[in-house]
């Protein structure tokens, strides 16, 4: 095994375009889970960019708030600002395994590690949030809900880094974010639900609900055209279209697909009007 | 007095086996069974390791007996040319680095080839799964009293019911794990158990080495649960296998992954009840048959069927019962012992039967249970008369009380009719767990301990009784301190170590502190005699006469000695399965209080109560934090542990994906105790280790129906299961 | 390859050659022989082998060794057992394997209480896995030692 340092972003962005298959390492938390058994994962190459302090602060401008690309849930957490303005990074940080993954893992990391069923994902896709990556060649961003191609597949390219998440400030006239997981706290999520509405619209995103965390068109639409909503069977026709759920060993398709309807509409009832 | 090793374990001084230093030692690694059934058709070496740096040991090289020594012999150190589960142990390696031993561990291929499997318990098995007698059935028994037939046939009201519960994992934070290396001849094992002389015994038998020539030593054990009773001597083994053929000392120390995929889990049941009543609820006859899944060896399934069915009638007054049990081999990963030992399968099943009566009569689950409690006079299933003056009605009485359990089904319902989705409803299960071995268990283990007078005054218990977290060394401690009025710091808990302390039996069944506990104060009281003092005699006396009496009789060593003795009126007949099952018995009622998201049909359990009569209370603290523990733990098998397995395999093998309960997860616990002393235990103190498992999977379970009108029936009750449910009844 | 680090331990200045594919807890406990922080699952779920880093709780088992370069790292060898009483009291360890664990960050809790204002104990507890105590007693030892009352008043069965 190899592991490559870094103190300062071009180093580490040189290391990566050097070697076409290094995998960066942030704070560890996905890669190292249990470890010393995935003797297939000793026999690679990593660049360590923990000491980047350049990617650390989160910065705020008129127009937007700046994640880092190794901002942490806990500095999230700690941001009275981000808890005002965007609440639901917080709720979702806070349901990021509890204190000592939420010190380590980064939001940056959150999105490249692609699991289906991440919490941070699905509220940076509901506020809109904007991947910025860079290499050797350049700079380039990608909206979040534009990211991923596949299971576990994105437009990243392996000699890029991500250097900052971009979140537009709007006023949001709705806002939620749920998770059911199988216990309260430390839980994978079984459906994860993150809603928004702003000028830009309502956004609607869907974890643990399709090979990757997406948004919801046809669940927009209704919500946009302002489709009268009798009871949560009602969204199902569009749950049907937007996601793909499938049994596996946390939960079953058929359990995913009506608690997302439940919630959905439990939590849009009084704001939509519904009976 | 607070716990003796508290602060080294607080501090993280305390030393486990993984955190012993060990010169030039071996890691030792296990190669299984990719298969659950079929010949070992090869196993071959891959070339990407250089196989001349790495120990290698099969079944060839088990000196004597290839067996691991149980209430049966069926159980191979190592497989021989044939497999009866996954992860089944084939080949073990070893090397200095650990990563090397790991790497050389996989780069075995174990091939199988395939034979048809049994892997359902409650299906018949066809004729190509039969491995195990003529029916797969590993053990049979059954207890009659009265007439059932007769009964049911002439009974106003039969309700009947089938009830279920799944494997549950330990999950001991501390994993498995043995040290094992060659002093001079003698091969010395230490590591994490319950019973170093079952792990000695093991050795013995299948190395062929004699009692001088092998020595087990128990390190603290980071939780044990049942989980360290019978699984030890397998690793035990392995280990030592290993140090004799490298010569060197070998440590084994399993991972996660490996613990919960190749160790073994509580017996899942499936449990049928048929009960006749009178309309106002008096139980007539219960006719009661339990399956449970055994694995692919007997280790202690016939005793844990045993205890299981014993406890299938509950703490209720019934002139007719009949119940049935077996066990059925599986080409499962084999079940053991595990907290309460089958008691909690037929207790969940009987439980919640008796609510699904009270529905089908009308009638209050509580007043039902009022109506049958034993009182004393009565008998159990077994014929067991219980006249312990314990009042049981009062036990239930408190448990209402404490929980407010009137109140709240008045407030239940208002909450429900005003929520949209959520709903409350509150549970109740009345309870007993007997003490100690089985029938006539404890005079067969003939438990022989003692207690040494030192030279300095101090006196040590010589026991091979064992702490694991339930307080042994501090129980101990106060009970030589007690009897012989001494201070807690002048009394010394000696290291369970085979080379120095008498066989006092396994610490299982709820039988160290009142059983044990007994003894050393028996041992105590003979330690007196033996420097000239009677029982009254305390303190500075008793320490004077200890040093007096080395000075006396320099170099030799003074013992006070006690052996098992049956407490008088007690009588077992194990052929008929009649008598006295248990010298005592623990009663218990206890409530939880639910609120269930009938969006996601996540159940919550927001408040608990647990009332229970466990004799006379030692350790007030040690005894809350028993059943807060225990409660907690079978919070989880109620509600969320579940092992997914496929193929007969678990899949769920890692603590991200089998779900124990966080703290945000459970309520305070409200612990109260109703104390009875009980003559014959220590202090008057009854067991209590496994009753507070027995009770939360029917009280949440009773809950659960009773705040969304379902009718749950089977365990874990997970999301999943009850939306199905919900959707079903509604 | 093997890498020069060099970090402050429990205040010391420490350096040694780190394999990279070494992680904190196996450096702690196998080269440094500190075993009070302990493994119990590999995989960040169980919290036994939680130490500090740069001052916040994090598993041990989910840090590689070179990335605690430069940084200050504290174990429960570090901590003063003058603060455990609470956890005595109120029955806060049984079998032990989790408690140093427990220990780490049920002080790191205490040393802010200003969390309490957002957080519950049970919430920040919730990383600690125990399987004997049943919490309440870990839970009582924190509000103990933030000198509030804890939930506990209710928990222990003198209702």
């Amino acid at each position: 095994m190899r592991v490559l340092l870094a103190d300062r972003v071009p180093e580490a962005l040189g290391l990566l375009a050097g070697d076409g298959a290094a995998i960066p390492v942030a704070g560890g938390t996905d890669l190292l889970v249990h470890w010393p058994v995935r003797i297939d994962a000793h026999d690679r190459t990593y660049v360590d960019l923990s000491r980047l302090e350049d990617l650390k602060p989160l910065r705020w401008s008129d127009r937007e708030l700046v994640l880092g690309g190794l901002t942490t849930y806990w500095d999230v957490i700690q941001d009275e600002r981000i808890g005002r303005e965007f609440p639901l990074l917080v709720r979702a940080a806070r349901q990021v395994g509890a204190i000592q993954i939420q010190a380590r893992g980064t939001w940056a990391g959150n999105i490249v590690n692609a699991s289906p069923a991440a919490d941070g994902v699905p509220v940076l896709m509901a506020y809109d949030a904007v991947v910025v990556l860079e290499s050797g060649r350049g700079r380039e961003e990608v909206p979040l809900d534009h990211f991923y191609t596949g299971y576990k597949e994105m437009r990243r390219r392996a000699d890029q880094l991500v250097v900052a998440i971009r979140i537009p400030r709007r006023p949001y006239s709705y806002q939620v974010f749920e998770k059911v997981g199988s216990r309260r706290a430390q839980a994978i999520a079984k459906v994860g639900l993150a809603v928004t509405r702003s000028d830009a619209g309502w956004r609607v995103v869907a974890a643990s609900m399709a090979p990757t965390i997406r948004r919801c068109p046809m669940l927009e639409r209704l919500l946009e055209q302002r489709v009268q909503v009798a009871h949560p069977g009602d969204l199902v026709p569009a749950i049907t279209q937007d996601v793909s759920p499938i049994d596996d060993v946390r939960s079953t398709a058929e359990y995913r697909r009506r608690v997302m309807a439940r919630v959905l509409y439990d939590d849009l009832r009084e704001t939509c009007g519904w009976p | 007095m607070q716990r003796r090793e508290g602060l080294a374990k607080l501090t993280g001084r305390e030393r486990y086996v993984d955190d012993l230093p060990l010169e030039g030692a071996l890691w030792g690694m296990t190669v299984r069974s990719p298969a659950p059934r079929g010949r070992v058709s090869a196993v071959r070496f891959r070339p990407d390791v250089n196989w001349s740096e790495i120990v290698v040991v099969d079944y060839r090289d088990v000196p004597t007996a290839n067996e691991i020594l149980l209430i049966e012999r069926d159980q191979p150190v190592l497989a021989a040319g044939y497999v009866r589960h996954v992860h089944e142990a084939v080949l073990l390696v070893a090397h200095p680095s650990r990563e090397m031993a790991r790497r050389a561990a996989r780069a075995v291929d174990v091939v199988v080839a395939p034979e048809p499997p049994a892997l359902d318990f409650r299906a018949p098995p066809r004729p190509e799964q039969i491995q195990f007698g003529r029916d797969n059935v590993l053990k049979r028994l059954q207890i009659a009293k009265g007439d059932v037939e007769q009964a049911l046939a002439r009974a106003p009201v039969v309700v009947e019911g089938v009830y279920e519960t799944g494997a549950q994992e330990h999950v001991y934070l501390e994993t498995q794990g043995m040290i094992a290396w060659l002093e001079n001849d003698v091969l010395v094992v230490k590591g994490s158990m319950q019973c170093p002389y079952y792990v000695l015994n093991a050795l013995q038998h299948a190395l062929g080495r004699d009692e001088r020539r092998v020595r087990v030593i128990q390190t603290p054990t980071g939780g044990g649960f049942g989980g360290k009773e019978e699984y030890p001597s397998t690793i035990a083994l392995h280990a030592a296998l290993l140090a004799l053929k490298a010569g060197r000392p070998v440590k084994m120390v399993y991972d996660r992954p490996e613990d919960m995929a190749s160790t073994t889990k509580r017996h899942p049941s499936l449990v049928r009840h048929r009960t006749a009543l009178t309309t106002d609820g008096r139980l007539l006859a219960q006719d009661i048959e339990v399956v449970l899944d055994g694995g692919a060896y007997v280790t202690l399934s016939p005793v844990v069927l045993s205890r299981g069915i014993i406890h299938a009638a509950g703490p209720y007054a019934c002139d007719n019962v009949r119940i049935v049990g077996r066990a059925m081999f599986t080409n499962a990963v084999p079940f053991g012992a595990f907290r309460g030992f089958g008691a909690p399968q037929t207790l969940f099943a009987l439980e919640r039967h008796m609510d699904v009566i009270a529905r089908a009569l009308g009638l209050d689950p509580v007043e039902l249970r009022r109506r049958n409690l034993l009182r004393d006079g009565q008998s159990t299933a077994t014929g067991q008369v219980i006249r312990d003056g314990t009042d049981r009605i009062a036990v239930l009485e408190r448990a209402l009380a404490l929980s407010g359990y009137r109140e709240k089904q008045h407030s239940h319902a208002a909450f429900n009719a005003a929520q949209r989705s959520q709903r409350r409803g509150i549970g109740l299960a009345t309870f007993y767990h007997g003490a100690g071995f089985t029938g006539g268990g404890e005079v067969h283990l003939n438990s022989r301990l003692q207690v040494a007078g030192l030279p300095d005054g101090r006196v040590e218990v010589l026991s091979a009784n064992i702490e694991m977290g339930q307080g042994t060394l501090t129980v101990f401690t106060q009970i030589v301190a007690d009897r012989l009025g001494l201070a807690p710091e002048e009394v010394v808990i000696g290291e369970p170590d085979t080379a120095r302390v008498p066989n006092s039996g396994p610490t299982v069944a709820s039988r160290t502190t009142m059983v044990v506990g007994r003894l050393i104060e028996r041992a105590a009281d003979d330690l007196r005699h033996r420097v000239g003092l009677d029982d009254r005699a305390r303190g500075a006396a008793v320490k004077d006469a200890i040093m007096r009496w080395h000075r006396e009789h320099r170099g030799e060593p003074l013992l006070g000695e006690a052996v098992y003795e049956r407490p008088p009126g007690i009588a077992w007949d194990e052929e008929r399965y009649q008598g006295d099952a248990y010298a005592a018995f623990a009663w218990a009622a206890y409530v939880a209080e639910v609120e269930v998201d009938l969006r996601t049909c996540t159940t919550r359990v927001i408040d608990f109560v647990a009332v229970q009569e466990v004799g006379k209370v030692i350790n007030p603290t040690l005894a809350r934090g028993q059943v807060q523990g225990g409660v907690v733990q079978g919070l989880g098998w109620a509600l969320m542990e579940e092992c997914k397995v496929e193929n007969g395999a678990m899949i769920n093998n890692q603590l991200t994906n089998y779900i124990i309960p966080t703290s945000d997860d459970v309520p305070p616990i409200r612990v109260a105790f109703v104390e009875n002393p009980y003559p014959h235990g220590a202090q008057g103190a009854k067991g209590l280790g496994e009753l507070p498992i027995d009770g939360p999977a029917p009280a949440i379970l009773n809950a659960v129906a009773a705040a969304t009108g379902a009718d749950p029936r089977a365990i874990p009750l997970t999301a999943e299961r009850l939306m199905e449910i919900v959707e079903r009844t509604h | 390859m093997t890498l020069s680090i060099g970090f402050t331990l429990n205040g010391k200045a420490v350096s040694m050659e780190a394999d990279p594919a070494e992680r904190l807890l196996d450096t702690l406990r196998y080269r440094l022989g500190l075993t009070g922080t302990k493994e119990g699952c590999g995989e960040g779920e169980c919290g036994a082998c939680t130490v500090y880093l740069d001052g916040l709780p994090v598993n041990s088992c989910l840090v590689p060794t070179y990335q605690v370069r430069g940084a200050r790292v504290e174990t429960i060898e570090a901590l003063d057992p003058v603060q455990l009483g609470p956890f005595l009291e109120q029955g806060a360890t049984q079998c032990g394997a989790c408690t140093p664990g427990v220990v780490m960050t049920a002080l790191w809790i205490s040393a802010h209480p200003e969390l309490l204002e957002t957080h519950t104990v049970r919430e920040l507890m919730a990383g600690n896995l125990c399987r004997c105590t049943g919490y309440d007693g870990i839970v009582d030892a924190v509000a103990t030692t933030i000198g509030e009352v804890g939930e506990g008043g209710r928990g222990k069965g003198e209702a």
